[in-house]
């Protein structure tokens, strides 16, 4: 068999080759990775466009923005275990936090490095149901009648869940005046009406739209607006709640990183730019709030988000993020007790 | 109830559906009904989701479906996932043949134990695959200060993709060959030394055609499993659209940005791959059923 | 190479041989460890310590060094912590979860595949080539086309849910049935399968149906007919003949690969996540548990896990290779 070694031969030559153009695929130009969760999908395809031509008007240096989407907490852990990314563009504060924290790779007091608690963009949660709302789903209180099936994802992996879990505790507890064991009861009974806990915002959304499971979509506003465009607005209608939650994505650099890379003015210039009339632009036309409406180039784009009553993570109801996470989806907290069976 | 009055014991041990009842088969109405039963537990379980995948690829038109591969990122994840395979599976290959000849050809203290160990990435779930990488180079682990001060990237690049690749693969090859040595013995290059062949002589010439037939065989599972390895790499790769996806994990990120034609279109590809990878092995099993005899046993 | 002998002739006995220095284009001669207590039985066959070596030497680098890491990180937890992890309600219920739905799974296939296996040795028929060409499928597609494939054909308003789902035809066809007694016709019990522990069993099946039949099919297709024909003669019925006869023969076989369609089942995590509804405590397998800790921030928990599961495994396999060996004892071959 003399063909035997030949072939033994040329798949180490195949080896060898596919090393070599993994070499030097790495060593290409500037580039930046940016580590976001789920539903920023589009927000990033459409920014990372417009900022490489921004940067290369203004310094005449081209940049090759990567881009990496998945769970919040699942990328913040990734970028913990060395996932090598110059910005981090989270669902929560927390999971930045958990960053700083665990491996130093970002400055404790990264929050202030940046305008409005380094938040560009906001947003909210709100109701996608089926065309015609054929179960009258109007308010918080709605998602715990028998048949309703609500889905939303698990907030033990997903950012979004855990606004969408908030959202619905800031409702109960007012309208429970506070009583912290009926505000708990409701959320179980709402949890008791999710049949799928998918582990990401956007698995929820295939479950919803594509699978057609269930009633009513806890989901992003920016989310649920994408529904409509990529599913086709005739199927679904988007329902607003009296009240809800002031979700805050934030932003941060993550300094080790950048320093070792030698990318600290092109990830700065490219935050910065979030803020810029075309970064806010960019981001209300993908439905997320700006946090600089002022700079939006085109009122309608501000004119298209409805006024509701906005409860944020600050209020003395949770008490913050450092408060709150522990005490709601920590090991053994509020979420982990609902689910936990009757002993 | 069976029928004692047959007069003639047809001892054939394979009956065609209509043939008359002996009773060393069952009656015609029990084949036709276990034949129904097996056709359509097959049908209902492994050939639906098939069809399923290229009914949902070809969903909007040929055009559609090819323009999925026309995408930059889907072609680096292809290109990724080749890449991935030809190191991977060289490397099974050349252990596989080397574990395949130490535990087949030799009787040593431990060897149950050592075919446990070698079966072992077998039945570990990938996800604990992917881990176990994070957990030995992350940058949390003893060695990742290290790697980072050295600028080696193992974790969140292709080198750990590769990693975990050959770890759920690991076992593929060694498997198939360690049956098919034992059953045809060690006379064959027993022979050949006594005739003066070379130790390399006697691999090449006689044990290496002896089971080229189950090599292929072995590398056709190993490679297929290599390009569709989804949850270990998932856990390894840091999913960088462009760099550290691979095809399945492309599959996954197009299923989440709504692109369900180009994520069953990206899917249809490797469901074909699984599709030759059976073709081929079907024909070696018509051609070389006999040398292949023992490779029947997972 | 110290330690390779060499002769001009093969030896015609295992014993002890004198030293030569090797002579090329002889016969190399293995002889292993020093002389006396060897702990490989001498062959005639050279490269043993190459071979031997190279697989240590592979094995440990690829499989065994970052398996002791992973039991490193898990012992860093305090013995308490280990315990209160392990013993949790809810990682006791994915256990349960994934070790029951395996279960399950692995005795389906335990039944359909000897089924199967029995159709594809004893039978002849049209497109019995492509039926025994497509049991492998499970091996070469990849786990989340088939999770992907499988949730979108038991979904609610899949081809096959939509079967099965409230209101479908089998559910009015059920309903039709007024001539049922008790009038269990009315009881129409609405039968999801994706997104609830059916879900996981579906998948599970998938993947594990060829472990059965392949490990079968061979022990059936070299099946004495005498046997049968005895059985036959001395007056066994058909049935008493599969009963008493064919099966106990099959059992080591059907043993075999029940456990390793279990033992793969076990730690599937693929094609599950797509097609199980991933809720605490019913429908969340042991595997996702893990991941949803990594995601937790919390390493050590899903060593812990991990651990467990990895010992389980490597139990299953031993007691696989148990199988065999007791089987080649009794039967000469698996």
């Amino acid at each position: 068999m003399k063909t035997a070694p030949r072939l033994l031969a040329a798949g180490a030559l195949v080896a060898a080759l596919g090393l070599a153009t993994a070499i030097t695929a790495r060593a290409a130009d500037q580039t930046l990775l940016n580590v976001s969760y789920d539903p920023t999908r589009e927000l990033y395809a459409q920014f990372n466009e417009a900022f490489a031509r921004h940067w290369k008007d203004t310094t005449g240096n081209t940049v090759t923005i990567e881009q990496s989407h998945g769970g919040s907490g699942k990328q913040a852990q990734a970028v913990i275990d060395g996932l090598a990314a110059d910005v981090v563009t989270l669902a929560l504060e927390g999971d930045i936090n958990a960053i700083a924290e665990k491996s130093g790779l970002i400055d404790e007091n990264w929050r202030a490095e940046l305008p409005n608690k380094s938040t560009p963009y906001t947003s909210t949660i709100v109701f996608l149901v089926r065309k015609g709302n054929p179960k009258a789903i109007a308010a918080w209180g709605d998602l715990i009648e028998d048949g309703v099936e609500v889905i939303t994802p698990n907030p033990k992996t997903s950012g979004g869940a855990r606004w969408n879990y908030l959202a619905a505790w800031a409702w109960a507890s007012k309208a429970n005046a506070g009583d912290e064991q009926k505000t708990v009861d409701f959320i179980k009974a709402l949890y008791g009406n999710v049949p799928v806990l998918d582990t990401g915002a956007r698995g929820s959304t295939v479950t919803f739209a594509q699978k057609e499971l269930g009633d009513v979509l806890l989901a992003w506003e920016n989310e649920a607006f994408l529904v409509l465009d990529e599913f086709g607005a005739g199927d679904f209608d988007i329902v607003y709640p009296s009240s809800s939650i002031l979700a805050e994505p934030p932003v941060a650099i993550v300094d080790k990183n950048v320093e070792a890379r030698g990318t600290a003015a092109v990830a700065k210039a490219y935050l910065d730019y979030l803020y810029s009339p075309e970064g806010q632009t960019l981001a209300a036309a993908n439905h997320y709030r700006p946090s600089d409406p002022a700079g939006v180039t085109d009122p309608a784009l501000i004119a298209a988000f409805p006024a509701i009553d906005l409860i944020s993570i600050d209020d003395p109801l949770f008490g913050g993020w450092k408060t709150a996470q522990p005490k709601h989806f920590g090991d053994g907290g509020i979420f982990d007790q609902i689910y936990t069976p009757a002993q | 109830m069976y029928e004692q009055d047959v007069a003639v014991y047809d001892s054939r041990r394979i009956v065609p559906a209509n043939a008359h009842t002996s009773p060393t088969t069952e009656r015609p109405l029990v084949r036709r009904t276990l034949i129904l039963v097996a056709v359509a537990f097959m049908a209902l379980t492994l050939v639906l989701p098939l069809v399923l995948v290229f009914v949902e690829a070809f969903r909007k038109g040929a055009d559609t479906y090819f323009a999925a591969f026309a995408d930059r990122h889907s072609q680096t994840a292809i290109a990724l996932t080749l890449t991935v395979a030809a190191i991977a599976v060289p490397l099974n290959l050349v252990f596989g043949v080397a574990a395949a000849w130490c535990v087949a050809k030799y009787e040593f203290w431990g060897k149950s134990f050592l075919t446990t160990l070698i079966d072992l990435p077998f039945s570990v779930s990938p996800v604990v695959s992917g881990m176990v990488y994070v957990l030995l180079f992350g940058a949390q682990s003893v060695l990742g200060p290290w790697l980072r001060s050295m600028g080696i990237e193992i974790i969140f690049a292709v080198p750990g993709i590769v990693l975990a690749t050959i770890f759920v693969t690991f076992p593929f090859i060694a498997r198939e060959l360690i049956p098919l040595m034992q059953a045809q013995g060690s006379t064959d290059e027993e022979a050949a030394l006594s005739l003066g062949a070379t130790g390399w002589q006697t691999f090449w010439r006689v044990t290496l055609p002896n089971i080229k037939w189950g090599l292929l065989y072995g590398v056709l599972l190993c490679n297929a499993r290599a390009m569709g390895e989804f949850g270990a790499v998932s856990v390894v790769s840091g999913h960088i659209r462009g760099r550290t996806t691979t095809m399945p994990l492309d599959i996954e990120i197009l299923y989440n940005e709504y692109n369900f034609a180009a994520a069953f279109a990206v899917a249809s590809l490797l469901a074909l791959l699984a599709l030759v990878t059976l073709l081929i092995k079907t024909i070696l099993e018509v051609r070389f059923g006999a040398e292949l005899a023992g490779t029947r046993r997972h | 190479m110290v330690g390779y002998l060499t002769r001009s002739t093969p030896p015609l006995s295992d014993g002890p041989v004198p030293a030569l220095p090797p002579v090329p284009g002889l016969i190399a001669r293995l002889r292993p460890g020093p002389p006396g207590w060897s702990f490989v039985k001498p062959s005639i066959l050279p490269g043993f310590r190459l071979t031997f070596g190279y697989t240590l030497v592979y094995l440990s680098l690829i499989v065994l060094i970052p398996i002791i890491g992973l039991f490193l990180k898990a012992a860093s937890v305090p013995l308490e912590e280990i315990v209160r992890i392990a013993t949790a309600p809810r990682t006791l219920k994915a256990l349960e979860v994934s070790f029951g739905s395996s279960l399950i799974a692995a005795l389906v296939n335990v039944v359909f595949g000897l089924i199967v296996a029995w159709v594809l040795v004893r039978y002849r028929f049209f497109g019995r080539r492509l039926l025994d060409a497509i049991v492998d499928l499970p091996f070469a597609l990849p786990t989340a086309v088939a999770g992907i494939a499988l949730s979108a054909l038991y979904a609610p308003k899949g081809w096959v849910g939509s079967l099965f789902s409230e209101r479908g035809p089998l559910w009015q066809w059920w309903q039709a049935q007024t001539w049922l007694p008790f009038g269990i016709s009315e009881f129409a019990p609405n039968l999801k399968i994706a997104y609830t522990p059916s879900g996981i069993v579906i998948a599970l099946i998938f993947i594990g149906l060829p472990f059965v039949v392949r490990t079968v099919q061979p022990v059936l297709e070299e099946f004495e007919a005498e046997l049968e024909e005895a059985a036959a003669t001395l007056g066994a019925s058909r049935l008493q003949t599969i009963v008493r006869v064919i099966l106990p023969r099959l059992t080591p076989a059907v043993l075999t690969g029940f456990a390793l369609a279990f033992a793969r089942a076990v730690g599937e995590y693929g094609s599950v996540i797509f097609i199980a509804g991933n809720l605490p405590h019913i429908s969340e397998i042991a595997p996702v548990l893990i991941v949803i800790k990594l995601e937790e921030f919390d390493q050590a928990g899903a060593a812990v896990i991990a651990g467990i599961m990895l010992v389980i495994a490597f139990v299953m396999l031993l007691v696989i290779n148990l199988i065999q060996a007791w089987s080649r004892r009794r039967f000469g071959d698996v």
